[in-house]
């Protein structure tokens, strides 16, 4: 940042300190990259034996009964799948009209109000979710939708989809009040409405911001755990047809957070949750790869701003 | 139909969107302390949890959930203020400062469990910490690390190039211009980021099942190689694994949790806008 003709002007006993100090904070920021290698190499550590252990067509099978041996993730990869789609097909148009509405529509003291509360929103935990979930969302889906037990995977979908909401709307609105001002003013000046000047100038502007937002928040609902594991009911089977989301479902993160603390370590069961893990880190790692690739192209600069 | 009545109907479904997305968020805080106001008493705060968890208090999970904020303040604000300034002042436009933006933004994104796993493998079986805080601490800590980045790192690049240029001008060196004027400028925005990422990890289950959390264990940690309660697991295990349980302790517990989470976020939104009014650039 500074100029490079400090580094002459700079007194000699400085020197070592300042040279000590960069070390260590150059240290702190290398430390990132480690992590990432140290959490991917644990995983392979701890998960490869079960791919030496368990047969692939097993590994792979339609079929997980850890008792019998056998370990067919299938059902548990469909159960993360099924409970995301469901859930971004209900974030998705909710989170983006949101952020429209924050970023170009709202007066200003509805956006005062709106953006503590989504901030509300992304603080609740996730098991204090997951409860009220269990208490209070899955008698209704029982009563209304028909669904046995009420804890089926629309009602994770449900949760899931307002646990993504925050991520999407806040990165989504970051875009769409990076659009340039000139291009608003551009378009209305030809004549467009505020809607027609939403709809074919703004929107598309922020394009790439919006995939990220997306991206983010499929990332979100893949990964999360508790409130999953709390209210889908945890029937390992597989979901096939649009009935499957009113009927009970497990993912793969609440497979592993259920079963962990019971198998003994080193058995082939601890291993094949580790594999879960690989799956799940490698499910989320591609996700984010798409947002990077797209934050990359965007400039270095919005790289801060997708996390906060 | 005319353009003006699409716009109509246009902002009504945008408008109707946003309330529908607001409305349950005021109603899940409201629901939570009707229903959980009636359990609060000093007794519920300050008790030892007695007969299976069924009666008595909170306090183990209470003083487990500070403890591991503050083992998660000590992981990740040196290495995450370090690695913002790193990325804010020193690094340059390389393939290096790419794989460390690449890495936070990947760490971001890796499910809280995946943390827990990671933590299992290398902090409690393979340096042999066992389950304990000091294991679930750094396991929170990691997980916390890309917040306290990100947020850091914009706090610092928000304080003006002017202030730099002059402090340079003035024969301090890189690091006096950093500590002296950088810092202090930027305090304001890193703490309400510490704050954010442990209000986070202070409500995060996945990554303490395996690390540290205790099922019940009704005394208080005694050292940081002891495990101990959590209040998001607690409230996990009295609502899904302890059969009769009753619902007031179960509200107790949840709008605890709820009070402690959203009161670090009041915390960081007082700090924020009150820097931000004072703030002269």
């Amino acid at each position: 940042m500074t100029t490079k003709t400090s580094k002459e002007k700079t007194a000699k006993k400085f020197n070592l300190v300042e040279f000590a100090i960069e070390s260590l904070i150059r240290t702190a920021g290398i430390s990132a990259i480690v992590f990432v290698a140290f959490i991917f190499g644990f995983l392979i550590k701890e998960g490869a034996p079960a791919f030496a252990r368990v047969p692939l067509a097993n590994l792979f099978g339609a079929r997980w009964y850890p008792i019998f041996e056998i370990y067919g993730t299938l059902p548990l990869i469909l159960g993360s799948l099924v409970v995301t789609l469901g859930a971004m097909v209900i974030s998705l148009p909710l989170a983006l009209a949101t952020a429209v509405f924050i970023g170009e529509i709202a007066p200003d003291w509805a956006r005062e109000v709106l953006k503590p509360l989504i901030e509300v929103l992304a603080g609740i935990p996730s098991v204090v979710l997951g409860f009220l979930g269990m208490v209070a969302i899955a008698p209704l889906v029982r009563e209304h939708l028909g669904a046995p037990t009420g804890l089926t995977a629309f009602t994770g979908s449900l949760m899931l989809a307002y646990m993504a909401l925050p991520t999407i709307i806040s990165v989504a609105e970051d875009a769409i009040d990076a659009v340039p001002k000139d291009y608003r003013d551009a378009a209305l000046a030809l004549g467009a409405t505020h809607w027609q000047t939403i709809w074919r100038v703004v929107i598309p502007a922020a394009r790439s911001g919006i995939i990220i937002a997306v991206m983010l928040g499929i990332g979100r609902a893949i990964g999360e755990t508790m409130t999953v594991m709390m209210v889908t009911g945890n029937a390992a089977r597989l979901p096939l047809g649009l009935d499957a989301y009113f009927k009970p479902v497990r993912t793969m993160t609440a497979t592993i957070a259920a079963e962990m603390g019971e198998v003994a370590q080193g058995s082939t069961h601890y291993h094949v949750l580790f594999a879960a893990g690989i799956i799940l880190f490698l499910m989320t790692f591609i996700v984010n790869a798409i947002a990077s690739i797209v934050v990359i192209r965007g400039g270095p600069r919005r790289g801060g701003r997708l996390m906060g | 139909m005319s353009r003006q009545t699409t716009q109509k109907i246009a902002f009504a479904l945008i408008t109707f969107a946003a309330i529908v997305v607001v409305v349950p968020i005021v109603l899940v805080v409201v629901y939570i302390v009707a229903q959980g106001i009636g359990a609060i008493s000093w007794e519920f705060i300050s008790g030892f949890p007695r007969s299976g968890m069924r009666e008595g208090g909170i306090l183990p999970a209470v003083i487990g959930t500070v403890l591991l904020t503050f083992g998660t303040a000590i992981v990740a604000i040196p290495l995450g203020v370090g690695a913002a300034i790193y990325l804010a002042e020193y690094a340059r436009d390389n393939w290096l400062t790419r794989a460390i933006r690449l890495a936070i933004i990947n760490l971001a994104g890796i499910p809280s469990v995946v943390y827990g796993l990671f933590g299992l493998g290398m902090f409690v079986l393979f340096l042999e910490f066992g389950t304990s805080i000091i294991a679930g601490s750094l396991t929170l800590g990691l997980m916390t690390l890309p917040v306290v980045i990100s947020t850091a790192e914009e706090a610092i690049l928000a304080v003006p190039q002017s202030f730099r240029v002059v402090s340079i001008s003035l024969g301090g060196t890189k690091w006096q211009t950093i500590r002296e004027v950088v810092l202090p400028q930027a305090l304001p925005g890193i703490i309400t980021g510490v704050i954010l990422g442990l209000e986070r990890a202070a409500g995060e289950t996945a990554p303490i099942l395996f690390t540290v959390a205790a099922f019940y264990l009704p005394r208080l940690p005694r050292s940081m190689f002891d495990q101990t309660m959590a209040l998001p697991y607690h409230l996990y295990v009295i609502s899904t694994q302890v059969p009769g349980m009753p619902a007031r302790i179960q509200y107790g517990t949840a709008l605890v949790l709820l009070v402690l989470v959203l009161s670090m976020n009041v915390v960081a939104t007082i700090i924020r806008s009150y820097f931000r009014r004072k703030r002269q650039w």
